[in-house]
């Protein structure tokens, strides 16, 4: 019988600790998915953040190497200087990459760091506990924003993928959702692109990917996932961003991923 | 071997890549921007890789990638720099990444000033940054020292996997000497390390990190370092004694102090007193047994820091109370003479009767 569904090669067989529900464990999976796709498990580094998906490499069966909150893709530019023939990517929540890690972000595209940056952006801090992240939309209630998130007190949410479009090193910027299939497979498609961006040596890559959280959001997967196509898309509205990368039409990704 | 004549910050970065760094990352700080600079340069001419970084936070954390993927790497900076690096400082040791950071302290709190200080000495020997670690700390106090301890810390770093620290300090950076450099390690010919992230190519899956959360396991790496220091305390803890065999007076100083000291020794050796010079070129491990063992003979220490004292305690720790210690400390960046030093010597001296004792000097 024909296999229609298995476990990537670049996953490992573990129990993930995600809280049902919860985006992260999607989106490893299509980051392993792209891994195995582009045959590229064995030359591949990935750098885990300080956040929800800490623990990351419990998970992908690549090298990891742990990076300080918010220092991801410094420590990837590292990684990579010294070994440029590998692919090196860093997997990091909002708070890591758009609050304390935003200059290194910046500069890292800026510099064109030939490197792949997944930046998942779930609208809190997960692991401390959902407190407010950059990327909280107004109104949303989390354990620092009394009565919901208030611009004029507690200032607008930060899109860092619009922002790093200015840096002239990043070529590829797309922000993406899996809040369902199709987005999923569009996800997929963006993340494989990201990385053929870095094995074509042309410059930073980012796909920010809309997540869920909904134990720190106080709501049902259903309803979360929901929020996250009909509320988060107004403040970050799905799309490429930035391409320089000259590709006609992204790389073929396999049809029928959609679960 | 012939001899140069180079200043300071140029001789770090020569020795730097004569020991086969390839990596440098840095952020510029007066007084050591001479060190970015020389390595933009020299870099280049051996095909190896200079980041002016966004800030000392990035730079120490490219120094973290580089270490993990088994570059020879750097970084250097000045006191207010080297406390943004101390958290990337203090992942290089729960992680076990060699690398190697030079600090040419200049006067502080705050941005105090650009003249040369130790009063970073605390920050370097205690950690410096949160948790459990050690940093090896070495006080170069002479060009040549400076350049020989450059290519000795990316040996300790690769040896211990920990990071090392060189001290220094403005004056060091600027001062002009004659050095004598030894052959390039090929970095290529560097023993292979088992343990990098370079992928996971016919072998399973290697993974780098600091955070065990199981308390067990994290007291268990902690207890791993401690035996790891002990090994640094035994093998590698270095100083230096000059005059004395004969001394009733000896003076406690490194670095920038130590040089000061010794034209001071000079100078009231001149006029008769019997003074020596205990020099640590290692301040962690500080060379707390020989000092101990000095404290026996000689009863009287004078710790000379251009700080308002710090180092004083580890040799008050040292000596365990046989030894009478003094401090004379220079804090805000005030680089005292060889005379001021002499008189405050002689001040002492006199003062404690060393004149007058029977030879040695015991009490
Ligand atoms: C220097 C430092 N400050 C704070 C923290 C605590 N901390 C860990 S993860 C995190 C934020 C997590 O949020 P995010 O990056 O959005 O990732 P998520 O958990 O939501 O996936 C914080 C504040 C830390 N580890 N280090
Ligand atoms: S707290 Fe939120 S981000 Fe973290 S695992 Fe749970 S659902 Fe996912």
């Amino acid at each position: 019988m024909k296999q229609v569904f298995a476990r990537p090669k670049s996953l490992k067989p573990a129990a993930t600790h995600y809280c049902p529900g919860c985006g992260h464990s999607i989106i490893h999976r299509l980051v392993a998915e792209v891994i195995d796709e582009l045959g590229i498990q064995e030359r591949t580094i990935g750098v885990p953040p300080a956040g929800c998906a800490v623990l990351a490499y419990n998970y992908f069966d690549v090298d990891m190497g742990e990076a300080p909150h918010g220092r991801a893709v410094a420590v990837a530019t590292g990684i990579k200087r010294v070994l440029p023939d590998r692919v090196v990517f860093t997997y990091q929540g909002d708070g890591d990459i758009a609050a304390i890690g935003t200059a290194e972000s910046i500069h890292a595209a800026n510099r064109g760091e030939k490197i792949t940056a997944i930046f998942v952006n779930n609208a809190v801090y997960g692991m401390t506990g959902g407190q407010m992240a950059p990327t909280t939309v107004p109104g949303l209630v989390t354990t620092t924003t009394p009565g919901g998130r208030q611009v004029n007190r507690d200032g607008a949410p930060l899109d860092l993928t619009q922002m790093l479009a200015v840096a002239k090193g990043a070529v590829y910027l797309e922000r993406v959702a899996v809040s369902d299939p199709k987005h999923i497979r569009q996800a997929k498609k963006a993340i494989k692109k990201a990385f053929q961006v870095q094995l074509d040596g042309l410059g930073f890559a980012l796909v920010e990917v809309l997540s869920a959280c909904p134990t720190n959001w106080k709501m049902d997967s259903i309803t979360a996932w929901q929020w996250v196509k009909d509320s988060m898309t107004k403040d970050f509205p799905l799309g490429v961003i930035k391409d320089e990368t000259g590709y006609d039409a992204g790389p073929e990704t396999e049809a029928g991923d959609d679960r | 071997m012939t001899k140069k004549l180079m200043r300071g910050s140029h001789v770090l970065g020569e020795a730097a890549v004569l020991a086969g760094c390839r990596y440098y990352f840095g952020y510029p700080i007066t007084p050591q921007n001479e060190v970015p600079e020389y390595m933009s340069r020299r870099l280049l001419e051996v095909g190896g890789t200079f980041i002016q970084a966004e800030s000392e936070l990035a730079s120490i954390n490219m120094v973290i990638g580089a270490a993990m993927a088994g570059g020879r790497v750097m970084t250097s900076s000045s006191s207010p720099g080297i406390s943004l690096k101390q958290e990337g400082i203090s992942y290089l040791a729960g992680q076990e990444l060699p690398a190697v950071i030079a600090n040419m302290i200049r006067g502080g709190p705050g941005l105090g000033n650009i003249a040369p200080s130790q009063s970073d000495y605390f920050q370097a020997t205690r950690g410096g940054g949160h948790g459990d670690y050690r940093c090896i700390v070495l006080a170069p106090a002479s060009i040549q020292e400076l350049a020989d301890m450059t290519l000795q810390a990316f040996d300790l770093a690769d040896k211990y996997r920990n990071p090392v620290m060189i001290l220094g300090d403005g004056m060091m950076g600027q001062m002009m000497e004659p050095v004598t450099f030894p052959e390039p390690v090929d970095p290529a010919k560097l023993p292979e390390k088992d343990w990098v992230l370079d992928g996971a190519k016919d072998r399973p899956q290697r993974i780098i990190l600091s955070m065990l959360l199981d308390p067990k396991i994290l007291e268990a790496h902690n207890y791993k370092l401690v035996r790891k220091y002990d090994a640094v305390r035994e093998n590698e803890t270095a100083w230096e004694m000059t005059d004395c065999d004969d001394a009733r007076l000896v003076v406690a100083a490194y670095g920038t102090a130590a040089r000061i000291a010794g034209g001071a020794i000079r100078r009231v050796r001149q006029r008769g007193l019997k003074v020596g010079l205990f020099r640590p070129k290692t301040l962690w491990p500080f060379p707390a047994k020989p000092l101990e063992e000095l404290s026996h003979r000689v009863r009287h220490i004078l710790t000379f820091e251009l700080c308002a004292g710090q180092m004083v305690e580890d040799v008050q720790l040292a000596v365990k109370g046989q030894a009478e210690v003094k401090l004379y400390g220079r804090p805000g960046g005030v680089i005292p003479t060889p005379e001021d030093v002499a008189h405050q010597i002689s001040h002492y001296y006199y003062g404690a009767h060393l004149d007058e004792e029977g030879p040695g000097g015991g009490a």
